[in-house]
């Protein structure tokens, strides 16, 4: 069987597409296969154990974790109103959700400081009322991680919720349930595979935060410190901090890889 | 439960209006026909709430449904809808669809339960029970869909072709649960359909609409043996000769 053929419809790919396509999973794949070619064996699990491993590492589960659920509580409402909103609307707030997707992070990180920086308006009135300072927290860290992981969340969902239509919602609203009833029983668990990949991928986006992260929140060790940073610190670092830089590395991606098959076990055909 | 209907509705539509005035006696079910994009489906929509009227009123036993201000949200109004495509829940089972029903109408969980064990038994599905959607044939589906919309205890049954994605064994057992259930309930309905066969053989009125207009509307044989229109004349010719005589 060759690999370019489907067996259920007959249809080959044009013999054309074959090389570009196998040049371009190389492009994705060597650079890890590098990556891993790299890594020192010997003292690996040495270094993912060492104490600024772990770390960042547990400062960037903290901060993901809870950047997620910040996604989640917002982002499932606005996915909501997004599907369930004319189509002029739903553009204009898809186009607006997708900006953090194609705006550099690093300019993400910059607006952010300019929101939250102490001497802007909104800066001074957290100030006020709560006596802190957002930049170089790690308040900061889970902002960043929510601003540029929001739009998975928020497009997985609203593609789920779109698919499943209005046409299940009529349906159960004309058997009598109430708009809670239809929301909790019906719409969310119609829409629970695309939810659970937005989270995975939301997340994965999240400890992978780098740009946003760095100028809004620094690279305090323990406090904004977070996996990506310290691979950042360790690369740029001499001598043995190249092998922890390799190591981290490693970690995120395996953390990656795990993510990847999750999303995979929950595609919406997973879901008999 | 035998609830009077009466609509006097105007919904527009891009092309022409939907303007008709229609009353089913308690009991008493209506045939909705004509051509394609007539108009039909608007009207049971807009009877269910699923559409807004811009002007009229809708009316079921002493609860106006709809006027040109108020619109009753299709939750509150007890109006039965079955369409062409049952709408079964995917990823509830097929008692669990019928359970869903039971509760939406303010039944407790034992007895939606219940309920929904009494329905596929009376069906001859109990073994179905605990099957999704995606593993149940059209013709099961569809009989489901109709014990889903009556376990939510409605006061006007809305059948809007219910047979037309149905083979044709399948079409006839389906026919005959509706005419049977129907018959059982004493429900107020309105059934939309292609078939003069089907008007024949559930309904007792029939009303014509075109173009948005009701064209013709009587006692279903009288209007099938007097058609005004070209359609309504092509409707009949399609009926066995001798269903007039009968």
């Amino acid at each position: 069987m060759s690999i370019v053929s489907k067996a259920d419809t007959g249809v080959r790919a044009p013999l054309a597409a074959v090389l570009p396509a196998i040049l371009g999973i190389a492009l994705l794949v060597l650079p890890l296969a590098a990556l891993v070619a790299r890594a020192s064996w010997g003292t690996l699990f040495q270094d993912v154990t060492s104490p600024a491993a772990l770390q960042a590492l547990w400062l960037s589960l903290r901060t993901g974790f809870t950047a997620t659920l910040v996604c989640v509580v917002l982002g499932v409402p606005l996915a909501l109103v997004m599907a369930r909103s004319s189509a002029r609307t739903a553009q204009l707030l898809r186009a607006l959700v997708a900006v953090p997707l194609v705006l550099p992070p690093m300019v993400g990180g910059v607006a952010l400081l300019f929101l939250f920086g102490r001497t802007s308006p909104l800066g001074r009135l957290i100030d006020d009322l709560w006596g802190m300072t957002l930049p170089f927290s790690t308040a900061a860290v889970i902002l960043a991680q929510a601003f540029v992981a929001l739009p998975f969340l928020v497009l997985s969902v609203e593609g789920a919720l779109r698919s499943s239509g209005a046409g299940y919602e009529q349906a159960a609203a004309t058997l009598g349930a109430t708009p809670w009833t239809v929301l909790t029983k019906v719409t969310l668990p119609l829409a629970a595979p695309g939810l659970v990949a937005g989270v995975i991928l939301c997340f994965a986006r999240a400890i992978g935060e780098f740009g946003a992260t760095a100028l809004f929140a620094g690279n305090a060790p323990g406090v904004t410190q977070t996996m990506p940073l310290a691979i950042y610190t360790a690369f740029n670092g001499a001598g043995t901090g190249r092998d922890s830089a390799v190591a981290l590395s490693l970690l995120l991606l395996a953390t990656a890889i795990l993510v990847l098959v999750s999303v995979r076990a929950w595609r919406p055909g997973a879901l008999k | 439960m035998s609830e009077f209907l009466t609509a006097r509705l105007t919904v527009p539509r891009t092309g022409f209006d939907v303007q008709v005035e229609l009353d089913v006696h308690p009991g008493q079910a209506l045939a909705l026909m004509g051509p394609s994009g007539a108009g039909k489906s608007t009207i049971v929509h807009a009877i269910a709430g699923i559409e807004r009227i811009a002007s009229g009123m809708i009316q079921l036993g002493g609860t106006v449904l709809a006027d040109g201000q108020r619109h009753l949200p299709p939750h509150r109004r007890s109006v039965g809808l079955l369409g062409q495509n049952p709408m079964l829940f995917p990823h509830l089972g097929a008692a669990g669809n019928i359970a869903f029903a039971a509760r939406a109408s303010g039944q407790g969980k034992a007895q939606a339960e219940q309920v929904a064990r009494q329905w596929l038994e009376r069906l001859g599905l109990g073994e179905l029970a605990g099957q999704r959607p995606a593993a149940l044939s059209g013709g099961q589906r569809q009989r489901i869909a109709l014990a889903r919309a009556l376990a939510a205890r409605p006061r006007l049954l809305l059948i809007d072709e219910p047979f037309a994605s149905l083979d044709v064994e399948a079409a006839a057992d389906m026919r005959q649960l509706v005419r049977a259930e129907l018959e059982r309930t004493g429900m107020t309905a309105i059934v939309v359909s292609h078939s003069a066969a089907d008007a024949v053989a559930l309904a007792g009125e029939l009303a014509v609409i075109e173009r948005g207009r009701m064209v013709q509307q009587g006692p279903v044989r009288q209007v099938l043996a007097d058609p005004a229109t070209r359609f309504v004349r092509a409707v009949a010719a399609t009926l066995p000769a001798g269903d007039f005589l009968s």
